[in-house]
């Protein structure tokens, strides 16, 4: 694999990304890691860079991946044991109607409204579909 | 046979085998199993008589009926997909126009690729189905070469061993790497070892270059937290299946999976579906249904939940599927419905689906000439038995192989050759760099033994020190330490590997700008994305699409076996035998009636040494010369300096002998008995294939000529035969003994006398 003849389009980057801690991602450096200034938060994906790539998809005419990165740009509230835990709580016949409602609401409450839709049409579905416990 | 028992009853008689019958049954195609189809038991490749009819409602932009069901009666999949995977502002002009009429579409080059993937959308997965059931193989290959998202094709390997030795991991992900591969795929035997496996794969996949992306195969939990850390940089495992049972067993939702495929983009994690034939009709879940149909609703529900590929193409049912009438055809298939949804697709020919060579080859050929964003979604680039998902189609059996098919067409299948000396170096370098950062973070330590048996290793079978425990013990500790990449980075910078540090921290950096989670993205060499947004696919029929760049042509085209016209005469130096044969003046004919002739090629002697057999010139006009005076003859050795034709040395020899019989000899080793009164082509007993001509058949040669010229009628020494691909070996040494003789050959110059110091 090798550089091709110049892309059709321009790299999609934005100009200037930064990590999830807040730190641009040029700061991604030897020095700054041998220096000690450098942390997990740092290697991690923002909520606004994923939205950002969630209109590049859209514009690509994808609008199903937009969305899943957009719900991805919630998720970066979210703790990984959360995060698991939620997953778990949507896999069949984990949760009752009553418990994903709960979560859907909580999620709304903090702010992931996408996640919340997720959750709450997974209920609907998992009650017809008699996939609680 | 029973030829030689007494004639009994029918009833005892053993039947009658013909034997070409029973060497038919011991072909390596006949260890592979073939079933009826059955649809009854989801054993069809398409058109199941049980398959939905397409038909989609629309009502309030909202999918009210789709493929022979209402809303009511969706099940998880009908429901996930009607809701999310359907654009329903194209449903109804997508699904109104002809199956047939969209197959035209696919191999019309005057309809744009982004017209089918616009009209795609809002098709159902019955009508997908339907459609690709209309394409013939040559149509399905033409198709994916228009339709694939990312216009470079690229390739993922298999990196795994029976040990998760760590160093061996690391030395054969940089050999991957080195061929050319830009996704590595490792798996793990055991569980627990899965940390230190991903760390290891994720040092050595950097040593050869930037950018190879690396996943660690295990269940969901352990992957996504190895993901989080940015000890791998993708995920394929996440399965989907055709039938809402099957998916159920696998002890997920659509909405789970949805909710998993956000997760992994917020962690800034590249991933793809995983489906393909066979798994439903192997769980005895597969409703009745085609293998297309279910098929197309995974891809369907693939798009919905918004992955942006998916791996297909059979996977680990691809021999179900290829169990039965079509199933290739509709392996293929998978890949280009994929393609049609605009997704990048990993395309399968990842399990050894034959034992039989030609029939697993035959599997892989369309994909490979027509290309695909992944060809394999897994070549074993390890051993066949070291490979711990299984034996891939292809292997590391089989990469010298892949490598010339990939310049017998001149196709970019995604890898390229490397030297040896080039993949010991890269091998020492990472299972080096492996080792420093073990130890550096206090993991493991490994011997100089061991790592030099990984360098040379051809797999795991020839380490010298496994270490399971050892391993083990180093993938808990990365597991509760919570180590990350940046600890390897760490580790390698102090460690002296400052390339490989900056290399795994451009991963981080990338993981960051999070280009690469866009669809069908790779990283080339210097860390630019190939991805639809940045490499798309411009395909509109010939002159158009993707070419291989000069470099990458170059690639291509060297492989290292190749060898030209003036390697081949330097080998021929080293069997020289200096002043062996003196050049006198003008050859006489000769008189005496015992005489009989050696007419040797212009070439013989002077620039060439070696016939194609591995005698030298020497022994072969020994042999000759024996064979003539055990007859009680003489032999003359003249040069033919005018012609480099086999019959024109014999018969001119033959004209200048007393016995009026020569022997011609090329210097390839050709050689013939001819006699002065013959036409040139004629001759009266000949050697055509020299590579197989012994000692013997020349002595023999000899004596046979002795004989013809005393006037006898000798048997004619057989002529060596080989069922090997005899011309495929020696072809092009041939022609470049033939350029050495032609460049000595002199038209119009008599033959000389040559005194031979036997």
């Amino acid at each position: 694999m090798r550089a091709r003849e110049a892309p059709h389009r321009a790299p999609v980057a934005p100009v200037k990304p930064h990590a999830l801690s807040g730190r641009p991602v040029e700061q991604l450096d030897l020095d700054r890691l041998r220096d000690g200034e450098l942390g997990t938060e740092d290697i991690r994906i923002s909520a606004e860079t994923l939205t950002h790539q969630a209109e590049q998809a859209e514009r690509a005419g994808n609008p199903q991946l937009a969305e899943s990165l957009r719900r991805g740009a919630e998720m970066t509230a979210l703790g990984d044991d959360e995060l698991m835990r939620m997953y778990d709580a949507l896999r069949p016949r984990r949760s009752t109607v009553e418990e994903l409602t709960v979560l859907a609401a909580d999620l709304a409450d903090r702010g992931m409204p996408r996640c919340a839709a997720l959750v709450r049409e997974a209920a609907e579905i998992y009650a017809r579909r008699g996939l609680t416990p | 046979m029973t030829s030689t028992e007494p004639r009994s009853t029918e009833a005892r008689s053993a039947p009658i085998r013909s034997r070409r019958f029973a060497f038919m049954d011991r072909g390596n195609v006949n260890l592979d199993g073939f079933a009826e189809p059955d649809a009854a038991l989801g054993l069809t490749a398409f058109a199941s008589p049980f398959d939905p009819e397409p038909e989609i409602e629309v009502r309030d932009g909202v999918v009210v009926r789709m493929d022979g069901r209402a809303a009511e009666e969706f099940d998880t999949i009908d429901a996930f997909v009607a809701t999310h995977g359907i654009d329903v502002t194209v449903a109804e002009e997508a699904m109104a126009i002809p199956d047939q009429e969209l197959a035209r579409m696919l191999v019309d080059t005057r309809v744009p690729r982004e017209e089918i993937v616009r009209i795609s959308a809002g098709l159902t997965p019955a009508k997908m189905s339907r459609v690709m059931a209309g394409l013939q193989p040559v149509e399905l290959q033409f198709a994916i070469t228009k339709m694939r998202v990312r216009a470079t094709p690229a390739n993922q390997a298999h990196v795994t061993n029976r040990m998760d030795d760590p160093l061996l991991v690391a030395a054969d992900a940089a050999t991957a790497v080195a061929f050319g591969f830009r996704e590595l795929e490792a798996t793990v035997p055991v569980l627990a070892d899965a940390p230190a496996v991903a760390m290891a794969l994720l040092i050595g996949s950097q040593v050869p270059s930037a950018g190879a992306l690396t996943q660690c195969s295990v269940e969901e939990a352990m992957e996504l937290e190895m993901g989080m850390r940015g000890l791998v940089s993708y995920a394929e495992t996440v399965s989907l299946y055709g039938t809402e049972s099957v998916f159920l067993d696998g002890d997920d939702t659509p909405w789970s999976k949805a909710f998993l495929v956000s997760a992994y983009a917020s962690r800034g994690i590249k991933m793809r579906v995983s489906s393909g034939a066979g798994a439903e009709a192997l769980m005895g879940e597969a409703e009745r249904r085609s293998m297309s149909y279910l098929e197309a609703r995974c891809v369907s529900l693939a798009r919905a939940l918004g992955a942006q590929g998916v791996q297909n193409g059979g996977i680990d049912g691809a021999s179900v599927a290829a169990s039965v009438p079509m199933g290739v055809r509709e392996l293929l298939s998978e890949n280009l419905m994929v393609m049609m949804r605009n997704l990048e697709s990993c395309s399968g020919n990842d399990t050894l689906m034959s034992e039989s060579h030609v029939r697993r080859t035959s599997r892989t050929l369309p994909l490979f000439l027509a290309g695909s964003d992944f060809i394999f979604s897994g070549f074993g680039s390890i051993p066949r038995y070291d490979n711990m998902f299984g034996p891939s189609n292809f292997n590391a059996e089989d990469l010298d192989d892949y490598l010339v098919m990939q310049r017998d067409w001149g196709v970019d299948g995604g890898a390229r050759s490397a030297s040896e000396e080039e993949v010991l170096r890269l091998r020492r370098r990472a299972a080096e760099a492996t080792r420093a950062v073990f130890r550096h973070l206090g993991l493991a330590d490994f011997s100089d033994e061991h790592l030099e048996s990984v360098v040379t290793a051809e797999g795991s079978k020839d380490l010298a020190e496994p270490q399971p425990l050892g391993v083990l013990h180093a993938a808990r500790m990365i597991h509760e330490l919570g180590l990350t990449a940046l600890d390897v980075v760490a580790a390698l910078d102090e460690s002296g590997f400052t390339d490989e540090a900056e290399r795994v921290l451009g991963m981080m950096r990338a993981r960051v700008e999070g280009d690469y989670l866009q669809t069908a993205a790779i990283f080339d060499e210097e860390m630019q994305v190939l991805s639809a947004l940045t490499d798309p696919n411009h395909y509109a029929g010939p002159g158009t699409g993707y070419r291989a760049p000069a470099d990458r042509q170059a690639e291509i085209d060297s492989i290292r076996q190749a060898r030209s016209v003036a390697e081949l005469v330097t080998e021929q130096r080293d069997h020289e035998v200096p002043g062996a044969f003196e050049e006198q003046g003008t050859a006489a004919p000769g008189t005496r009636p015992d005489e009989v002739v050696i007419g040797v090629s212009p070439a013989l002697g002077r620039t060439l040494h070696r016939t194609l057999s591995g005698l030298t010139v020497h022994e072969v006009l020994e042999e000759l010369a024996a064979g003539l005076e055990e007859e009680g003859c003489s032999a003359r050795v003249v040069r033919v300096n005018s012609s480099l034709d086999l019959g024109w040395i014999g018969l001119t020899a033959a004209r200048l002998a007393g016995s009026g019989i020569g022997l011609g000899l090329q210097a390839k080793g050709t050689a013939l008995i001819h006699r002065r009164d013959l036409a040139p082509l004629a001759n009266l007993e000949l050697f055509s294939v020299a590579p197989l001509v012994t000692r013997e058949m020349y002595r023999t040669l000899g004596i046979n000529a002795g004989r013809h010229a005393k006037g006898a009628t000798p048997e004619p020494v057989r002529n060596a035969y080989s069922d090997e691909a005899i011309t495929a070996r020696y072809h092009t040494r041939v022609i470049a003994m033939i350029t050495k003789e032609r460049e000595l050959c002199v038209p119009g110059k008599p033959p000389t006398e040559l005194r031979w110091h036997r």
